[in-house]
């Protein structure tokens, strides 16, 4: 898979890609989408770069492990389970902002969690890939 | 009373940061934490001497009906005294005994994990939480037993110790679960209410049968007992604490517990009698001649186990309340006794009965503890034992029937435990004293005051009985009688009468038996030789046989190909699939119900039929997995034509990563193999054919079937109105059941850790087997 266009395309599909990705996830709420499709959507960009430029050249973009990915998603996941408990109301209760932010919409608990879900499914999807890749 | 029962739980916990001070210095200071406990309960006197009971309710998970509430009364005080009292003089007596052990702290940390378990056991109202606790006072001894932990065989007896009290446990929680559906309350306090009702229910025989299992094989009574011998592989303390005083007595307390609930029946009397005294006579035989100290005590413990299984059996007000004085003179004297064996095994480094002899002239309180104790054990009057014996005397001879078989009985095991507790008390401490054991000499004292304390405390309660009778031993015996009002008056002299008799008999028959019989090798050898017949030897063979079953089995599905695992489970699908099908649904298609077919449809569908006709066919991998993504894609397609836009998109994705997938595995396999010969693909095609066939079937049939339309309705009407969504699908997965998406990412994200850990482990060649 080694050819100039692919390589060029790539290039300008994984920032494409990603801002997609995100474009997804936040919409999720009222249309569809969501956080799973987002996070297979960005796991797709980062795939298509490193099968244009080697595992290297994408593990050099994204700077970290994607097992870490795990971890942060799960986190903020689970943080925005246990916030509402904060202020006494039961575990996973949605909470917003009264006023929708420009660009985004409305932001509450759910969105936090919908966050945690894409960065699970990253992680997941490039760890699982990434191993294979290499041991193969 | 909660942080009272968790505080075992919590220290265990801290010792992970305070361990390295535990270990050195502090060691000794860890035993004022039981001690505070005792001191806790021992508050609680003057209310339980006026016969009240205290409850403390905290919820837990009310959904379900299970809530932390305990409830203090006589029978659990004087488990809570027994657990945090021995409990301390444990802690004391560990800190020289297992000094500059390296593991010192876990070791206080899994004794105080056990200790919080006991004491919820024995607080326990609900019995949910209840068998809780009691799991993990299994789960705790298990690390207590296998503590040495480099030695094989401790491992082995800690998983055999497991096993028993685990099989037990899930008995428990079975009859457990019976009770609360037939008593329609997990509350013990709430269930004594309807004992009658409970009684004559159908069910009456599974829950008290089950409930005997659990009890059975945590107190070692016959044919569970084995475990308990094999448990003496552990630590003297724990020996001491566990197999004498608090563990082994759990199933003691939840036969007395559920006597004035589930008593009272020819079932449940008939069968703790038989059990009782098979094993407290096994059990005492087996005692005399054992040469290992501790071998001696498990045994004689069986025994007293047994005895008290048998007390609670015979029911009767004398009965319950020889039970319950029997409970507290076991611990005191089995107690002490276990301590100075491992004294003697500390400083002589040799547990051989008949090796040992005249270590009074080198440790002279640990000699007069052990006296003590024996005295206690074989109820030499003034002691404490001497009260117990009598009573069970009175119980046996003041029962309905077979008077004298069950006297006979009692008056045998009484002779044979006397032997065995001269023998572990007193045959040590008399006689010439080896040449080896001169240089012998007295531990720190906080070894040797715990077992003298203990052995004292068994002369004390005797010569002045009412010291505990009204305060304690009446409240114990009032829980155990249903409704029970009894006046408790325990007196050391009855006056000459056939008790006393009996007691007589019983202790000249010790004497002459321990004047007579000399411990030795070959004695031992003659009891082993029917070592074959022992259900220790028959539960193995057993376990054997399962376990080779379990191979076979496990080699013909486990087998390692990926094809057969399939085959197994589609050809498993299939047949429960069709049985259920054609055996009962009618099989109808509703045409009328059907919209018209769409000319995309179609085209999807065409496509669909030759990308699996090009799968199929294909001699190259690539264009077979290429193929694939073409009918994911198509399906995709035809999830658009019916509006589920959310659903095609994650399709979409999935399929191309699944592509990428087999893409990465299959590029680098040689370019082209014909791997399966002409048969098996034969065999995988029909497979496949009737399995989508079946499917097919399967999903018309759905339509056919009434759709409870109520759920999807209130996500549909509530989305925006409580979640501020409008994308249903979305709200469900983040919102409405958003604890089940995060199980699930959780699962994924495991998955991902297991492919990563599988794929990158490395062993060397000598870590593979």
């Amino acid at each position: 898979m080694n050819t100039v266009i692919f390589k060029s395309a790539s290039t300008y599909l994984l920032p494409l890609l990603l801002l997609f990705s995100v474009f997804i996830l936040l919409r999720g709420h009222y249309l569809p989408g969501g956080g799973f499709v987002g996070g297979l959507i960005a796991s797709i960009a980062f795939i298509i770069h490193s099968a244009a430029n080697g595992l290297e050249q994408t593990r050099s973009i994204l700077k970290f492990h994607p097992g870490v990915l795990l971890l942060a998603g799960l986190t903020v996941a689970l943080f925005s389970g246990i916030s509402p408990m904060f202020i006494g109301e039961p575990f996973m209760k949605g909470l917003w902002f009264e006023n929708p932010v420009p660009v985004i919409g409305m932001i509450g608990s759910a969105l936090f969690f919908d966050i945690g879900v894409y960065l699970v499914v990253v992680g997941v999807t490039l760890t699982i890939i990434f191993t294979i890749t290499e041991t193969i | 009373m909660l942080i009272a029962v968790l505080s075992g739980f919590i220290l265990a916990l801290s010792l992970v940061i305070t361990g390295k001070w535990i270990k050195g210095k502090g060691a000794p200071l860890v035993g004022l934490f039981p001690l505070a406990l005792f001191g806790y309960f021992v508050s609680f006197f003057p209310a339980i001497m006026k016969g009240e009971s205290l409850t403390f309710t905290y919820e837990w998970i009310p959904s379900l009906g299970v809530n932390l509430s305990f409830h203090l009364d006589g029978l659990s005080l004087l488990f809570c005294l027994l657990i945090t009292g021995i409990g301390a003089l444990v802690f004391f007596y560990t800190a020289p005994y297992l000094k500059e052990h390296i593991y010192l702290d876990r070791f206080f940390g899994y004794l105080s994990m056990f200790m919080g378990s006991m004491l919820g056991l024995v607080l326990s109202d609900n019995i949910i939480t209840l068998f809780v606790f009691w799991e993990l006072t299994s789960i705790s001894s298990f690390f207590l037993i296998g503590f040495n932990n480099e030695s094989e065989e401790s491992r082995r007896s800690a998983m055999m110790a497991l096993s028993m009290t685990g099989i037990g446990g899930l008995f428990l929680l079975a009859s457990m679960i019976v009770l609360g559906t037939v008593g329609g309350s997990y509350e013990i306090s709430t269930l004594l209410g309807s004992a009658d009702m409970i009684k004559e229910h159908e069910n009456y025989l599974w829950i008290i049968g089950l409930l005997f299992i659990g009890a059975f094989t945590k107190s070692a009574q016959f044919p569970f007992h084995f475990w308990l011998p094999d448990a003496m592989k552990a630590p003297t303390p724990v020996s001491t604490y566990l197999h004498s005083a608090t563990m082994v007595k759990a199933g003691i307390y939840l036969l007395a517990r559920f006597t004035p609930m589930l008593g009272e029946t020819v079932y449940w009397n008939g069968t703790l009698i038989i059990i009782g005294s098979i094993t407290m006579v096994y059990a005492a035989i087996h005692a005399v001649f054992r040469l290992d100290l501790k071998g001696i005590l498990a045994y004689s413990t069986i025994s007293a186990l047994g005895i008290l299984v048998f007390l609670i059996g015979l029911g009767t007000d004398q009965a319950l309340l020889a039970a319950a004085v029997f409970i507290l003179v076991h611990a005191l004297y089995k107690a002490t006794l276990f301590l100075i064996t491992g004294i003697i095994d500390h400083e002589t480094g040799t547990r051989d009965v008949s090796k040992l002899s005249g270590l009074n002239k080198v440790m002279l309180p640990v000699g007069i503890a052990g006296i003590l104790a024996a005295i206690s054990n074989a109820g030499i009057p003034p002691s404490f034992g001497f009260v117990g014996k009598d009573l069970i005397y009175e119980a046996t001879l003041g029962f309905e029937t077979l008077i004298w078989v069950l006297s006979g009985v009692a008056l045998l095991t009484n002779i044979c435990l006397m032997y065995a507790g001269f023998q572990a008390g007193i045959k040590p401490f008399t006689g010439q004293l080896p040449k080896a054991y001169e240089k012998v000499h007295l531990p720190s004292p906080l070894m040797w005051v715990p077992p003298l304390l203990l052995g004292s405390l068994g002369m004390v309660f005797g010569l002045m009985p009412f010291l505990i009778d009204k305060s304690l031993i009446q409240a114990v015996v009032n829980a155990m009688i249903r409704g029970g009002a009894l006046d408790v008056e325990l007196k050391l002299w009855h006056g000459f009468n056939l008790v006393l008799l009996l007691s007589g008999i019983t202790l000249a028959a010790g004497f002459l038996l321990y004047y007579f019989l000399k411990p030795s090798a070959l004695l031992e050898a003659k009891t082993n030789r029917w070592e074959k017949l022992s259900p220790k030897s028959l539960t193995k063979g057993l376990g054997g046989i399962f376990s080779g079953i379990s191979k076979l089995w496990t080699g013909f599905f486990q087998n390692g190909y990926l094809r057969y695992y399939l085959i197994f489970a589609l050809t498993f699908l299939t047949f429960i699939l069709a049985y259920k099908l054609f055996k009962e649904t009618e099989l109808y298609i509703n045409f009328n119900d059907l919209t018209g077919i769409t000319f995309y449809e179609v085209a999807a569908m065409v496509i669909i039929a030759f990308a699996v006709l090009f799968t199929v066919l294909t001699k190259s991998r690539l264009a077979a997995v290429a193929s694939l993504g073409v009918v994911g894609y198509s399906i995709c397609l035809v999830f658009l034509f019916y509006s589920a836009p959310d659903l095609a998109m994650t399709q979409f994705s999935i399929d191309t990563l699944t592509v990428i997938l087999f893409v990465l595995v299959i590029y680098n396999l040689p370019k082209y193999l014909k791997l399966s010969n002409q048969i098996s693909r034969v065999r995988d095609g029909i497979m496949s054919v009737i399995f989508g066939a079946l499917i097919s079937i399967l999903t018309l049939e759905v339509l056919n079937e009434p759709v409870l339309k109520e759920t999807s309705q209130f996500y549909a009407e509530n989305a925006y109105t409580l979640a501020k969504g409008k994308n249903v699908v979305n709200v469900i997965l983040v919102d409405f059941r958003g604890t089940d998406t995060f199980v699930e990412i959780t699962v994924l994200a495991i998955a991902a850790l297991g492919v990563y850990s599988l794929l990158k482990l490395q062993l060397k060649s000598t870590e593979k087997e």
